[in-house]
Formats: structure tokens, C-alpha cells, sequence
């Protein structure tokens, strides 16, 4: 399909021309280099769907407008490039509301076009008419109401622009269908100009000089790399920066991969359920520098308990993160690649931290992630690492949120950047598999691995029909606890074993569904075929269904409870 | 405490609710907001007085303003040498015989009558916020049937003068 979106260029004069509103969409798309587009027809946005089949430009049909959203979101995460979804007005467009938020929250670069009536009836409670712009305002980076036809172009290099600048995030363009319909002159070629978006991407080199003397200092550093590592490819720079001072890394959730998990100096996955040694050096650390974070509720644990020694150096492209949960002393506003740039040109000094670094060694040794094993019931802990075993940890791996999330987080182990995909901040169920399908556009070679639970593939589970229809090779873990596992845990924990609907005793047989798309299902029972399914599951040419029936009453471990702060963690070692 | 917070913004439709919208969605309280067009047609200011915990908090707000694309530029001017002005209409109760006295109030702080009605009166006052304040308050006796009042308008003075000035005697600011 790439071949086609090229040819369009070729033919793409750069004169101003002539042209109708859904023309100029599909036109400008072809210039921003869209290679795919996942949306859903429907009535107000019928004109762009005819352009779409007239020119051919590669479309995706999901089978809800919430997977289309979650496509888009996994395509951008894995590609970095910014995921254009187009669906229709009214419930097309409120459908794909959750998954704007979740775009938002995670900082992933989206283009959504959602049709709205026409202007002559904007206002009235028309057919389908929902105001996007105000539902959407607070969840989008920007968004626009495209008022006349002669602003689209400009709108929609603005949206392109906005959405992968700075911090990315999605950006919503709301077309009234006789925007569409009319014609006028199409200019791709000006420079966008936005006066009131600057984002600052070169640091303050006094800042960064700051951080270089806050290290030498310091006896007891700790980087902590997020998100803003992997959205501005900074991760070699964080290698090399890390080899050279020799700082230990603590990653976010969604920082995963921007450091390697297997490197002697990763501490692994601070947070609720990370690691006993990551959450201790950020709590016992004399200089917390993060890069790219922004200080999540589920990171920090109590604020009183977070961190109370460290000095802290915030760098973010965001500045409204910095000093928003965190007193920060050293603000450093900018990219996280020409930071970590930056630091490496100032030629610092490490600080006296070998005692700091064998603590850390040791507390590896000491407290690693565990679980214990149970005969021949499947212990999800596992799943996960023979999943790394089989996939030699090169897979994608995608996932909703829950326990499923944070027992992939935690031993997946992810090595490469852009390898994980998962719904952080919002915490989306029927997030994962749809994204999968995403990220596979965004890396055809690659395996793609979505890690589901039983409950949250139910809600987007429609999305097998995109599989069938291309037969593309995506692999569907469910770990089946036939509960909604994460909230069966907390009420465990914290409401008395009052399971009140959390309990899923009555499920479909997922196999069977699977087959009603085609694809090849399997149930896995005993620990001693998951192996072999595995196997069979990757080498497998199309997409295949894993219905594996894990232990029911597993819970995360270790975990900080909620109010304790990140010295307060419960089950660090076998119990 | 309060702060005085003005913005340049996109003068389109739609950008008010934006800001109203982020102050709601983020616990901050605007005690008054006051938007009107800039000599440039296309941008207009918005003065927000807004009461915060903390000068973090009041940097928060700042900062989630700029990050509007529609914003233009954001300040907080409560420290500066500034010129600030609300308007107040107030109506009150007020007999024939009391119109003089009414009136003997109304000039030194430069306020207008702009109606009078058989047993009211309502008077106009402009100045800044304590000028004002002060203003109703002698009025209080006479039974306030109604206020309205805009909130504050501001920017900064051309000159740099200290914010309180020692020889500035005058009660019309």
C-alpha cells in the first residue's frame, strides 16, 4: 500500500489547486507520509469515504470505532509516526473518545477526523450531532472545527504539527460534511505558523551544567527514564550516558525499553508493583534525576515517602509536569535527546557512588521478582517469561491494564525501545489487542504478541474480524483467571474478599470464538503443553488465540498499598 | 490569596470555554474574569483574579494556560506596577430626601447616578478593587437592592513605579 501513497505523491503538484474538502484531506495525508488510516464510515463523513475508495489510500476497517482508536494509538506508539483515525459524527465519533483520553494521558502523536453535520445545522440536535469539540477539549492537545474550507488545508498541517511536536498528544479536526463537499484552493506548501505553540526543545545549558555538578555531587544518583525517552529516541544517548556516569536506571511503567532490562545497572520498573530494589534507591537516593516522567500516583506511592532525601532533576518537554506532584530543585525543559546530548557534552564527573551501586547489586541479588511454582496449574508468571523464551524477547508485546499488565512489565524484561505497548495512564481494557493490530502495521516483521486478560479481550474482541480479513499474524494471549483479576485482588486485599462482580465463572468459549473468525484457537491447561503451544502459537504463519487457564487466585506481588509510601512494600519475597 | 492573572488569547469562538473549562478541570477557583478585544482585533485579554493555596499553584494555572495553543502569552501582574479597573452598578434604596446626601457621596469618589427611580437610585462606580470595595460599603446603609459588577481589567503601567505609592493621596485610583 506504501507503493500507492508514494505514486499519490508523484502526482501531487505542489500548485495550489482546486479541490474539495475530503480531497484536501486525502491529499494532505498522502503529503504528511499516512501510510495507514483506521477508521469507520458512516453518514457525515460519507464524502471522504467516497475520496478513500476513489484513491485507494490504504484504509483499515475496524468493527468499532473504539478499535479503530486503539489501532491508531498502537501503530503510534511503535512507529512514533502519528496515527490518523477517521470515523463519523455523533456515536462515531464519541466512540473513539476513550481512546483520545488514553492518547492523551500516554503523550501518543494521533490525527482523528470525525465528520460532524453540516454547518447550516450545527446546533440544532441534528441527526448524529455530538459537539466533539467541547467533549473533547479537555482530552486532546488541541482541536479544531474545521469552519470554512479554505482553513482546512492549514488546519490539517497544524493538527500534523501540533500532534508530533513537543509533547506529543492527540490532535481532533471536527469536519462539518458540507466543509467537505465544498471546494476550494487546496496549498499544502506554507509553513505552519502557530504563535501560541512553541514548544522548547534545546535545554537551558545552565541547567544542564546545574545537573552535571548535582551528579558530581551526589553520592547516591538514580535516573528515573520514562516515556519521553521512548517519544524522543533518546534511548542510545541514556546508554551512553549511563555507561559513562555509571547511574543506575529506575524505569516508569511506560518507560520500559528505553533502557535495558537486562543491563546491570537497571533496577527495573519503579512503582506499585516494580521492583523492591527501583522503589528503595529512588526512597534512599541523595539525586533523582527523571527523564521524560511525570511523577504518576502509581509511581510515587505517598508523595510524603517519595523520595524525602534526593535533590530532584526533572527534565521534561512538558513544563506544566515539572514541580506539578514533585518540588523539583533543577528544572530542565526540553527534549530528552538533546539533554542527555547535552549532559554528555559538558564532560562531568561521576560523585563517589561506589558503596550506592553495590547496595544495588546486592538488593538485585536479594530481592528479585518472584512467584512461586504450583505443579502443573499455570502460573501467569511464567506464561510470561516462556513467552520471553519463545519470542527470544524480541516480540512486541501490547496489553490492557491489570494484572496481566504488570505481570508482562515485570518479567517480560524488554531490552529495545518501542517493544511494549500498553495503556498506562488511562488504564484502558480493550486496549491491548486492538493496539496490537496497530502496532503490526507499524512493523510488519515483527511478532506481536497481545497479553490480555479474559475480561478486558471481551470488550474489543470484534477486532479479530481485522485479522481475518488480512490474515495478519497476530498472536492473542488470553491469561485466563476467569476474573477481572486486578479488582478481584484489591477487593481480596482491601474489601474483605467481597467479590462483588468481579468473578467470571461463565465465559465464552474463547477457542470457539476465535474459530467463528477463523483463526486458530487453542486452551491450554497444563503447564507442561504451554511450552510446546507457545512454539506452535509463533511458528504459526496467521493469527492464533492462546486461551491459557492460569492459577485463579494469584495476586501482583511485590505491591505498595495504596497510601503506603515506597518503602512500605508488601510481598518483596516469598512468603 | 488572590492573583491577578492576564492573558493574550486567539480572539476566536470557542477559546473563553477552553480556559473556563481547564480552571474547572483542574480545582481552580476564578473569583472573576473579565475578556475583551486588544487593539489588534484577532487577540484578545482575558484578566482572571484567581484564588490559590499556594504561589505553586497559581505557577500550575500559568503553566496549563500556556499550554493552550490558543494562548498567546500569560503573566501574572499582581506584583507589578499595574493599572486595574472594575465596574460596579449598584442600586439602592434611596428616598427623595436622601438624593442629596447620595449625591454628596457620589462625587468624591468621582462615581456617576445614571438613574434615579421614586425610591431608588444606581450609581456607577469605576476604580480598582478596593476603591470599589470601600465605595459599596458606605452605600450599604442606604439597603443595596442589586449589584452588578464586571471583574478586573488590567495591564501593565508604563512607567515602573513601586506598586504602592507613599504620596499617591487620592482616593480616585
Amino acid at each position: 500500500m506504501s507503493t500507492n501513497v508514494k505514486k499519490k505523491e508523484q502526482q501531487t503538484s505542489e500548485e495550489p489547486k482546486q479541490l474539495s474538502g475530503s480531497s484536501m484531506l486525502i491529499e494532505a495525508l498522502a503529503k504528511e507520509g499516512v501510510d495507514v488510516i483506521f477508521g469507520y464510515p458512516g453518514g457525515a463523513i460519507l464524502p471522504t469515504y467516497d475520496e478513500i475508495y476513489k484513491t485507494g489510500i490504504h484504509h483499515v476497517l475496524a468493527r468499532h470505532e473504539q478499535g479503530a482508536i486503539h489501532a491508531a494509538e498502537g501503530y503510534a506508539r511503535v512507529s512514533g509516526k502519528p496515527g490518523v483515525c477517521i470515523v463519523t459524527s455523533g456515536p462515531g465519533a464519541t466512540n473513539v473518545v476513550t481512546g483520545i483520553a488514553d492518547a492523551m494521558i500516554d503523550s501518543l502523536p494521533l490525527v482523528v477526523i470525525t465528520g460532524q453535520v453540516a454547518t447550516t445545522v450545527i446546533g440544532t440536535d441534528a441527526f448524529q450531532e455530538a459537539d466533539m469539540i467541547g467533549i473533547t477539549m479537555p482530552i486532546t492537545k488541541h482541536n479544531y472545527q474545521v469552519r470554512s474550507v479554505e482553513e482546512f488545508p492549514r488546519i490539517i498541517k497544524e493538527a500534523f504539527h501540533i500532534a508530533t511536536t513537543g509533547r506529543p498528544g492527540p490532535v481532533l479536526i471536527d469536519l462539518p460534511k458540507d466543509v467537505s463537499l465544498a471546494t476550494g484552493m487546496f496549498d499544502y506548501s506554507k509553513e505552519v505558523n502557530i504563535p501560541g505553540y512553541q514548544p522548547t526543545i534545546v535545554p537551558n545549558r545552565l541547567q544542564i551544567r546545574k545537573v552535571v555538578e548535582a551528579v558530581t555531587e551526589a553520592k547516591k544518583p538514580v535516573i528515573l527514564a520514562g516515556a519521553g525517552v521512548l517519544h524522543g529516541k533518546a534511548s542510545s544517548e541514556l546508554f551512553e550516558y549511563v555507561e559513562k556516569m555509571q547511574i543506575p536506571v529506575v524505569n516508569t511503567l511506560l518507560g520500559l525499553g528505553s533502557f535495558p532490562g537486562d543491563h546491570e545497572l537497571c533496577l527495573g520498573m519503579a512503582g506499585m508493583h516494580g521492583t523492591y530494589t527501583a522503589n528503595m534507591a529512588i526512597y534512599e537516593s541523595d539525586l533523582l534525576i527523571s527523564i521524560g516522567a511525570r511523577f504518576d500516583d502509581r509511581l510515587t506511592g505517598n508523595l510524603a515517602h517519595f523520595a524525602p532525601n534526593a535533590r530532584v532533576v526533572h527534565i521534561d518537554i512538558d513544563p506544566a509536569e515539572i514541580g506539578k506532584n514533585i518540588k523539583t530543585e533543577i528544572p530542565v525543559v526540553g527534549d530528552a535527546k538533546e539533554a542527555i546530548r547535552m549532559l554528555l557534552d559538558e564532560e562531568g564527573k561521576p560523585g563517589d557512588t561506589k558503596e550506592w551501586l553495590d547496595t544495588q547489586k546486592e538488593r538485585k541479588s536479594e530481592y528479585p521478582l518472584w512467584y512461586k511454582e504450583d505443579g502443573e496449574v499455570i502460573k501467569p508468571q511464567n506464561l510470561i517469561e516462556l513467552i520471553h523464551e519463545v519470542t527470544n524477547g524480541e516480540a512486541i508485546v501490547t496489553t490492557d491494564v491489570g494484572q496481566h499488565q504488570m505481570w508482562s512489565a515485570q518479567f517480560y524484561r524488554f531490552n529495545k525501545p518501542n517493544r511494549w505497548v500498553t495503556s498506562g495512564g488511562l488504564g484502558t481494557m480493550g486496549f491491548g489487542f486492538p493496539a496490537a493490530i496497530g502496532a503490526q502495521f507499524a512493523e510488519p516483521e515483527t511478532p506481536v504478541i497481545a497479553v490480555i486478560g479474559d475480561a478486558g479481550f471481551q470488550m474489543t474482541a470484534q477486532e479479530m474480524s481485522i485479522l481475518q480479513e488480512l490474515n495478519m499474524p497476530v498472536k492473542i494471549v488470553i491469561v485466563n483467571n476467569a476474573s477481572l483479576g486486578m479488582v478481584r485482588q484489591w477487593q481480596q486485599l482491601f474489601h474483605g474478599e467481597r467479590y462483588s462482580n468481579s468473578l467470571f465463572p461463565i465465559q465464552p468459549n474463547f477457542v470457539k470464538l476465535a474459530e467463528a473468525y477463523d483463526i486458530k484457537g487453542m486452551k491450554i491447561e497444563q503447564l507442561s503443553d504451554l511450552k510446546g503451544a507457545l512454539e506452535e502459537m509463533i511458528a504459526h504463519p496467521g493469527p492464533v488465540l492462546l486461551d491459557v487457564r492460569v492459577a485463579k487466585e494469584e495476586n501482583v506481588y511485590p505491591m505498595i498499598a495504596p497510601g503506603k509510601g515506597q518503602h512500605q512494600m508488601e510481598g518483596v519475597k516469598p512468603q | 490569596m488572590k492573583r491577578t492573572i492576564t492573558a493574550l488569547v486567539n480572539n476566536t469562538s470557542g477559546v473563553l470555554n477552553r480556559i473556563t473549562g481547564l480552571f474547572a478541570r483542574r480545582h481552580y477557583n476564578i473569583e472573576s474574569i473579565t475578556v475583551g478585544v486588544t487593539e489588534n482585533p484577532s487577540i484578545s485579554r482575558m484578566t482572571f483574579v484567581v484564588a490559590a493555596d499556594s504561589m505553586e499553584n497559581v505557577e500550575q494555572v500559568i503553566k496549563q494556560l500556556n499550554k493552550q495553543v490558543d494562548v498567546l502569552k500569560v503573566k501574572d501582574i499582581t506584583d507589578e506596577s499595574i493599572v486595574a479597573r472594575e465596574l460596579a452598578l449598584v442600586k439602592i434604596v434611596a428616598t427623595p430626601q436622601q438624593r442629596g446626601e447620595v449625591a454628596a457621596l457620589v462625587n468624591p469618589f468621582r462615581a456617576t447616578i445614571i438613574d434615579v427611580g421614586r425610591e431608588s437610585m444606581t450609581i456607577q462606580i469605576t476604580g480598582d478593587h478596593t476603591k470599589v470595595e470601600a465605595f459599596i460599603d458606605l452605600l450599604r446603609p442606604y439597603g443595596i437592592k442589586e449589584i452588578a459588577r464586571t471583574g478586573i481589567t488590567a495591564f501593565n503601567r508604563s512607567t515602573k513605579k513601586p506598586t504602592h505609592d507613599p504620596y499617591r493621596l487620592t482616593l480616585i485610583n
